[in-house]
């Protein structure tokens, strides 16, 4: 086991404005604290001399112009579940450590990535790609790795004792114990983590508590942990809400670009792709528009999503300005690799039926996919029925046309010359839908040949049934 | 210093893509027999073509224009290959279709409105895993017809396409044109269009009396 640890120092920042870029210095506010106090700022609001803890009056008089939002809980949440989408690819065992970390176990993946350095390589890459700071550590056991990704960036420690050697000179302030227990702990006299776990274990227990010691125990891997593993969801379904409303489509691409990649992350995490999403954007007064985005064939690439998304948007016209975008994607069809014999050529898209299928149905409706089944009924009307085509039915002997009108319509002008007939048919006087008609082959002017009926007795009044097409 | 071995001249006019106009070397065109024999004799490769759009221009509905690709397409479902029916304009009726010998479990219609058709068929012609695709798509433009002869050669599938005959003086990219007529009560094809077809006259054959 090795287990991955992200960290993501930005993440709440991010999330809160994930809807539009901020320009000029930016700060967080705590939403927990009864003070207003800056949890997070950027590069131009640090500059400016504006640091986490400071409460919002000091900010503001430091740099007026000073953007603030509170944190987005379910924003944050929504963008780690995204990240760890995205880590999927990597590990089959990713566990989201909220606020703002992930664990994975890569020591299952790490041969099919040659190893860590290039495993910690294409994760630095993705992540720089996307514009996520991050903090990585690995080690055997997850606690540890989440306490290292903290500390020391970077680190990788491969066997268990390195660990326990490297716990052993962490500062307690880095221990990931409650802070309370760190100061106790401290007043004391303990500075680093090893002097703890030299100390006899009731004694401990007594004075940082059972969960204390818990702590300890798995970050020098004596007590399994139990993460859950996460699984990517079967759908995607992600809104993003402005502060202010956009108008035209120009202002929307940032935040689009934004749901096209978290997608596009989903997408990778499920090794599927997306055929069909929905795009709707709410403007006041309740109003919405939809854009459909459709795609020939299923497509997973965040740049060839957005691309496809914007040519749709910039299309439309929008009827007022904008307060929320979303993207729905019901329908993630899973990629199926085709398999096929080694010397048959590939044909086409290479699809099965059952998956061609799945995908008209996707696109069509259920209905309009049908199949043509024969049955033993006299009456025209009942010989053919749209339905699985089940056993065997033989056909009936005289001729019949490809072409049945949905129901027989009155012929005008009257045939021209009668082919072959009558042919008598008289059936279902015990279902209530009795039919007692005489049938002809007839020509019309114009040489089409056409299944046409009489009622029996009389010789005007056709009635058009089918084309011999 | 030629390292790549460099295949002769015959080599290269072998294939299939290159059409050289002599009496002696007839064109290789894959093709699926019609089941008319004095069609497939007038038709390159003996039949519809593969991989490739065809048309068939017809003036009246109950021509016998279906009776046309009949015996095609039940060859098509006797080898348990797929069959589609895009958008066909009335019920296609299984007394008729299992007497030409169609194997029902292998065709499928699908009922869609134009832009839906022209996509269905598409997508049916590039998957890959269609003998045939059928369609009625009335209006269809010059770029669609297009699309469909790429996704046809794409997959490899027959694509066969039912328009009025007011169409045959619309250009088309289709690798065969037939036109559908009638005339002192008896129907008439006539090849518009064939690609790789040597003579210039258009042949007019009599199908159904």
């Amino acid at each position: 086991m090795l287990w991955a640890c992200l960290r993501f120092p930005g993440l709440a920042f991010s999330a809160a404005f994930a809807a539009t870029p901020e320009a000029g210095p930016s700060a967080l506010l705590d939403h927990k604290a009864r003070q207003r106090l800056i949890a997070a700022v950027n590069a131009d609001a640090a500059a400016h001399g504006v640091r986490r803890g400071q409460n919002l009056a000091a900010a503001r008089a430091l740099c007026p112009a000073l953007e603030v939002r509170p944190r987005d809980p379910a924003a944050e949440n929504r963008l780690l579940t995204e990240l760890a989408a995205w880590c999927y690819q990597f590990s089959g065992h990713v566990t989201l450590v909220p606020p703002n970390a992930i664990l994975m176990e890569v020591g299952a993946s790490l041969r099919l990535f040659d190893g860590w350095p290039v495993l910690a390589e294409r994760l630095r890459e993705g992540l720089g790609e996307q514009g996520h700071a991050h903090t990585m550590a690995a080690t055997p056991f997850a606690a540890a790795a989440w306490v290292f990704a903290a500390s020391a960036d970077g680190m990788v420690i491969p066997e268990r004792e390195g660990v326990r050697r490297m716990l052993g000179d962490l500062p307690l302030a880095q221990s990931g114990l409650p802070s309370a227990t760190v100061t106790a702990l401290q007043a004391m006299g303990f500075r680093r983590l090893g002097e703890i776990f030299r100390l006899p274990r009731p004694e401990l227990t007594r004075r940082i508590g059972r969960d204390g010691v818990n702590w300890l125990d798995r970050l020098r891997g004596d007590a399994a942990d139990a993460l859950p593993a996460w699984q990517p969801p079967a759908n995607f379904l992600q809104k993003i809400e402005f502060d202010a409303e956009l108008d035209g489509s120009q202002p929307l691409l940032f935040p689009l670009r934004r749901l096209t990649r978290s997608l596009a992350n989903l997408l990778a995490a499920r090794d599927g792709g997306v055929q069909r999403f929905t795009l709707t954007l709410e403007h006041a007064r309740g109003e919405t528009t939809r854009v459909v985005v459709a795609m020939a064939a299923p497509q997973r690439d965040a740049e060839r999503l957005f691309e496809l998304a914007r040519t749709r948007l910039e299309r439309t016209t929008l009827p007022a300005p904008a307060r929320s975008i979303e993207i729905d994607a019901a329908e993630l069809p899973t990629f199926r690799p085709p398999l096929r014999d080694l010397f048959e050529p590939i044909r086409g898209d290479g699809l099965d039926w059952p998956t061609l299928d799945e995908r008209l149905r996707a696109r069509l409706g259920d209905a309009a996919l049908r199949q043509i089944a024969l049955v033993a009924d006299h009456r025209p009307e009942r010989a053919s029925r749209y339905g699985t085509p089940g056993n065997v039915v033989s056909p009936p002997r005289r001729r019949r046309p490809l072409w049945l009108l949905p129901r027989p319509v009155p012929m005008r002008p009257e045939p021209a010359a009668v082919l072959a007939g009558p042919e008598r048919i008289e059936s279902g006087w015990w279902d209530g839908a009795d039919a007692r008609r005489d049938y002809y082959i007839v020509r019309t002017a114009q040489g089409q040949q056409a299944w046409a009926y009489l009622p029996p007795g009389t010789l005007d009044g056709w009635m058009l049934h089918g084309w011999f097409a | 210093m030629n390292a790549i071995a460099s295949p002769n001249l015959a080599q290269v006019l072998d294939h299939p893509g290159i059409w050289r106009r002599s009496a002696d070397r007839q064109p290789r065109v894959r093709a699926l027999s019609t089941g008319w024999t004095s069609l497939d004799a007038k038709l390159p490769g003996g039949g519809w073509p593969q991989g490739a759009l065809s048309e068939i221009l017809f003036e009246h509905d109950g021509l016998g224009e279906l009776d046309l690709v009949m015996p095609a397409l039940a060859a098509l479902t006797q080898e348990h290959r797929r069959v589609i029916f895009v958008a066909p304009p009335y019920l296609p009726y299984a007394p008729a279709l299992a007497a030409a010998g169609v194997d029902l479990r292998f065709l499928h219609e699908i009922h869609a409105g134009s832009t839906e058709a022209a996509w269905s068929m598409e997508q049916c012609l590039r998957s890959g895993c269609c003998g045939a695709v059928v369609g009625w798509l009335p209006d269809i433009d010059y770029r669609s017809l297009r699309r469909l002869q790429l996704a046809a050669e794409s997959g490899d599938a027959c694509a066969m396409l039912f328009r009025p005959a007011g169409d045959a003086a619309q250009n088309s990219p289709a690798a065969l044109r037939l036109k559908v007529s009638n005339s002192d009560e008896a129907t008439y094809v006539e090849v518009l269009k064939s690609r790789g077809l040597l003579t210039t006259t258009a042949p007019l054959l009599r199908m159904r009396a």
